[in-house]
């Protein structure tokens, strides 16, 4: 049960938005630039940091709709999902891409623990400035969305399919055309 | 020295915002309806929770400036500030705020840490579900800009002349715009 009453059949995130329309439109316009617009990272990529980091913030909601975001982003590949919250060092992605995750990783665990070694690694594998800044805001901005998501303790269903099918659309539309189903009209401008 | 390379003699996440105006767009419009937008919590309530917040995560920037801001929202009430910082359980704010700072503690440990005994006193205090809501969200949201400002190692100079001018600034015209329109002295490093 949540610990308010939010609309009912809108499972996590969607629930809380439905409830208060005017903080969703920011929070969907951010999620969107940071995860589905063009961006020298691929949106699979960046959907494979905010499944880590929601991952390690346990928020099952999250990591579950992101990680199949990411496997619909990526040809429908569910295994490195699976490799990357497991142990991304040993995971089939880019050295690039492992020397942000490590970053996004300290994010998560606080903003003072990001070292400058983990920048610098990151850099050697020629990561840009304007990577390593949106590998930091997703990080810390799925630091909010899990809060949010369990904060409220939110309805997550344990449906498998359901968010195999919902990341599909998600991968394909974008988070502001999909928000358009459950938010007043104009709130999803 | 910042992680990446943003715009000098900008402090804090002004310094971010000006590296990336697209992201920064939603976090102003999201701070603004949180802190600054009609809400049956007062400003000041709301820029203490954002206060408390900050200083529980350590960020030197966010909690000064929101302090600030606070401070200018309650005049003479500006006290409340440091005995929030301090331990709100004896400051002089009232049950309600108290309960709803229980909550934004227990979110800024993690969302599963929210309990439904510290909602059930906020209720009992009065608290409504939308007060919960932005309780939480409130909470969440500074999880996310403290962990980007200290997560880029932003420039957070100390001065508190240059808080309290900030904390002005946001108490009149909120969010939307940049409180530090230019540079600040370069001699202030």
């Amino acid at each position: 049960m949540p610990h308010i009453q939010l609309p009912e059949g809108l499972p996590g995130i969607r629930g809380a938005m439905a409830f208060r329309p005017e903080t969703a439109k920011p929070l969907n316009d951010l999620v969107e630039i940071l995860l589905h617009r063009p961006n020298s990272l691929t949106p699979g990529e960046r959907e494979l940091i905010a499944t880590y980091v929601s991952s390690e913030n346990d928020c099952y909601y999250c990591q579950t709709i992101h990680g199949a975001i990411a496997a619909a982003s990526l040809g429908d590949d569910e295994s490195v999902v699976k490799q990357v919250k497991q142990d991304f060092e040993a995971a089939e992605i880019s050295e690039k891409l492992k020397a942000l995750l490590v970053i996004a990783g300290q994010v998560q665990r606080g903003g003072k623990q990001v070292t400058a070694e983990a920048i610098a690694r990151a850099r050697k594998q020629g990561a840009t400035d304007i990577e390593i800044h949106d590998t930091v805001l997703i990080a810390a901005a799925f630091c909010m969305f899990n809060r949010y998501v369990d904060g409220l303790a939110t309805t997550q269903p344990r449906d498998e399919e359901m968010y195999r099918e919902r990341g599909k659309r998600v991968a394909r539309d974008g988070y502001v055309t999909v928000s358009k189903e459950y938010l007043p009209a104009e709130a999803a401008v | 020295m910042p992680h990446i390379s943003l715009p000098e003699g900008l402090p804090g996440i002004t310094s971010g915002f000006a590296f990336r105006p697209e992201t920064a767009k939603p976090m102003r419009e999201l701070a603004h309806t949180l802190l600054h937008g009609p809400s049956t919590l007062t400003p000041g309530e709301r820029e203490l929770i954002a206060t408390y917040v900050s200083s529980q995560n350590d960020c030197y920037f966010c909690q000064t400036s929101h302090g600030a801001a606070a401070a200018a929202h309650l005049g003479e009430k500006a006290a409340l500030v440091e005995q929030v910082k301090r331990d709100f359980l004896h400051s002089g704010v009232s049950e309600k705020l108290k309960a709803l700072l229980v909550i934004a503690g227990q979110v800024q440990q993690g969302g599963k840490s929210v309990s439904a005994e510290a909602v059930e006193k906020a209720r009992l205090q009065g608290a409504t579900d939308l007060e919960i809501h932005d309780t939480v969200l409130i909470a969440a949201a500074f999880c996310m800009y403290n962990r980007y400002v200290d997560g880029l190692d932003t420039w957070q100079p100390r001065d508190p002349g240059m808080y309290s001018s900030m904390g002005e600034q946001l108490a009149a015209h909120g969010y939307l715009q940049p409180s530090i329109s230019a540079p600040v002295l370069e001699t202030a490093k």
